[in-house]
């Protein structure tokens, strides 16, 4: 069971790996099928890791989400799947081409860290662990590629300001689309971060008496939570568009990676995993 | 027998030359008769366009042939060959195919990939058919050099890339909005690269066309060219908002619009972008708009850097495209060679005695008490009854041959189906 998990893993991370290089193949080179080749290739990785995260579940018997190892391949998981959705809704190949990188070193920072089984501490046994996690992480990856989108777009952005209008320039899908795919994700993952933020404290108050306890991680994603209102809100009734929006979906991005892993890193509380 | 081109063209000619060797295409048919009477072409077409004029013919002898075809372009048009011979290019047999061949998939053009030659080429083709002026081996040339036209056009990128200013804004605007659909357009002036700009943007489905012009009439009458809206040149300023596209194109030697009327606009339209392009000389847009967010400037100067990679890439397009007319000349070489009255025999031949022994075979499978008498017998009939069969028509061929008519072979090949080479 152990090996053949660790083997899904490997052979989801070479998928992903596959597909950026399709990806950059179709960027740098040309041939067109190669487009077609990363979305396919993220497809089947995405599929493999689906089968070694329930493996994985029915080993440790609850979500596998509780150390370090299972929440970087969830969020990998997790991203592959947001995009797949994504590229459904509105056909946006090009953004594999970011999300792949993404995939692959989530994927490999979770080959890399421990993959012992933790006995699930008490006061993480819940309906909500499920429910919160899966909500805040589900809104975080659909976020992440929305800092896909708005990469490409200040690539596309630059090279029109600049008239450099060769090579990718011809291969990026236009600004106005790649504005609308970043609106999309936001539109996707902010309600799904804040159902995340919701569940959690409703957790909490189960768990530690209180819904607020002002946890390093509470606090953080109160602060990314407010970052992307504001840049929804800006959106809706400000005019809020292009650039700026995709300057502060970066910062966003950064806010929930820090959220995500830099708290655990740098800051201690009640959200450590366990090792 | 011989396929041959004469002819000239933006490249081996200057327009004058071009001009007073020029055919209008009333006069063709006339022209194609004259031609057919006075040289010794069986079958003639005559392509006239701006860039080129060009003699197609089949013709059994290729002495004096050129001599022929330049008396005939003079006599025409009342010059002396000397006029023009410098001028001219003749082609024969693989060249001439394969000259015919690159005219078609727009290889030889002035642009590289421009589409209007193929058209051209078919109307000269429609005229001379018409006129009963083309036989077997031009129609087969024509068809064949539709169809590279055709592949050349699909399987390389030959016409992807615009190569006119008007056709790089529209590719550009796309870049930017992705879909033009609904998509408003301001003219500011009523010039007629505006004109021509506005009309490639409508042909992509734009909603609107607003037009704007110092002579408020002009712009009265081109708006509603494109069933669009004028607006008095006094206050465009205060509309700029509504357009997502704007085409300058005036000659006022100041700048017309600058960052604070756009600042405006964009205000208005809550940073929906918008698309300049200044096509006048002195410009009309401050170029530091082009530093506002959701702003996008090109001038002139810009669009021709647009045009001349595009021109590259054609150029490289070009390179593959050759190689797929090789092949097709290739191939249209040896149905020519088929045509020929000796392999048209030996293919017949094979092919009767072919089915006969095959059939011959099953019958007798089917009688194995047949002594080897009875055998002798069957098989001599049957010798007999393909050979009496084959007789009028080969010796219809052999006959035809001294006449170097390619009509029967070809006529043979296609009752029997005979394939094209063997």
């Amino acid at each position: 069971m152990e090996s053949l998990y660790s083997a899904l893993l490997l052979g989801a991370l070479l998928f992903y790996l596959l597909s950026m290089a399709a990806g950059f193949i179709y960027l740098f080179r040309s041939p067109g099928k190669a487009l077609g080749f990363s979305t396919r290739t993220i497809t089947i990785g995405a599929l493999l890791h689906v089968v070694a995260f329930f493996l994985r579940c029915l080993e440790t018997g609850t979500l596998a989400v509780t150390n370090l190892h299972e929440s970087l391949s969830f969020f990998a998981l997790l991203l592959a799947l947001a995009f797949i959705v994504v590229n459904r809704r509105k056909p946006a190949a090009l953004l594999g081409v970011f999300t792949a990188p993404l995939l692959i070193l989530f994927t490999l920072a979770a080959l890399l860290s421990s993959k012992t089984i933790t006995p699930e501490p008490p006061i993480l046994k819940s309906f909500w662990l499920p429910v919160h996690v899966l909500f805040s992480f589900a809104g975080n990856a659909f976020l992440a590629l929305g800092c896909g989108a708005a990469v490409l777009y200040l690539i596309q952005e630059h090279l029109l300001k600049k008239k450099k209008l060769k090579g990718i320039f011809r291969k990026l899908p236009a600004l106005e689309k790649i504005d609308e795919l970043n609106y999309l994700c936001l539109r996707l993952g902010f309600p799904l971060l804040t159902l995340g933020i919701i569940s959690g404290s409703v957790w909490a108050s189960y768990a530690w008496g209180s819904n607020w306890n002002w946890d390093p991680k509470e606090t953080w994603s109160l602060i990314t939570w407010l970052l992307f209102a504001a840049l929804l809100h800006g959106r809706m009734n400000s005019g809020w568009r292009g650039r700026r929006a995709s300057l502060l979906t970066i910062i966003g991005f950064f806010a929930i990676m820090f959220t995500f892993l830099g708290v655990n890193l740098f800051l201690s509380g009640l959200h450590g995993y366990v090792h | 027998m011989h396929i041959v081109t004469l002819g000239l063209n933006h490249q081996t000619a200057p327009v004058d030359t071009r001009e007073k060797l020029a055919f209008k295409s009333e006069e063709i048919p006339g022209a194609l008769r004259r031609l057919l009477d006075t040289s010794r072409l069986n079958e003639a077409l005559i392509l006239s366009t701006c860039n080129r004029v060009e003699l197609y013919g089949f013709t059994p002898e290729l002495k004096n042939c050129r001599n022929e075809l330049e008396t005939f372009l003079a006599d025409f048009h009342q010059l002396e060959t000397a006029d023009f011979s410098d001028n001219l290019y003749f082609h024969t047999g693989t060249e001439a195919i394969r000259h015919s061949f690159r005219v078609a998939s727009s290889l030889d053009s002035m642009v590289i990939g421009e589409p209007q030659i193929l058209g051209q080429l078919k109307d000269a083709f429609f005229i001379a058919s018409e006129a009963r002026s083309t036989g077997l081996i031009l129609n087969r040339l024509m068809h064949r050099s539709f169809f590279i036209a055709k592949e050349v056009r699909t399987r390389t990128k030959i016409a992807s890339a615009a190569v006119s200013v008007s056709f790089a804004a529209v590719e550009l605007a796309k870049k930017i909005f992705g879909d033009l659909k609904g998509r408003k357009v301001m003219l500011i002036g009523a010039g007629e690269m505006c004109e021509l700009a506005a009309r490639h943007f409508v042909n992509q489905g734009v909603g609107q066309v607003l037009v704007t012009n110092r002579t408020f009439s002009r712009a009265r009458e081109l708006a509603a060219e494109f069933e669009g809206l004028a607006v008095s040149f006094d206050s465009f300023r205060q509309e700029l908002d509504e357009a997502d596209i704007i085409l300058s194109s005036t000659g006022s030697p100041d700048y017309l619009i600058g960052p604070a009327e756009l600042s405006a606009a964009l205000k208005k339209r809550r940073n929906r972008p918008i698309f300049l392009i200044d096509i006048a000389v002195p410009r009309d847009i401050d170029p530091k708009v082009n530093e506002l967010d959701n702003i996008y400037l090109f001038d002139v100067d810009d669009l021709k850097e647009v045009i001349t990679e595009n021109l590259d890439q054609r150029q490289q397009e070009a390179l593959r495209a050759e190689r797929l007319v090789d092949l097709e000349v290739e191939k249209f070489e040896q149905w020519l060679a088929s045509l020929a009255v000796t392999p048209t025999i030996k293919a017949l031949r094979r092919q009767v005695s072919e089915i006969a022994r095959r059939e011959l075979e099953k019958t007798l499978a089917g009688l194995p008490d047949l002594g080897e008498k009875e055998r002798r017998k069957l098989e001599a009939m049957v010798n007999a009854i393909t050979n009496k069969i084959l007789h009028p028509p080969l010796n219809y061929l052999k006959a035809r041959e001294q006449h170097e008519d390619r009509q029967p072979a070809a006529t043979i090949r296609r009752i029997f189906n005979l394939p094209d080479s063997d």
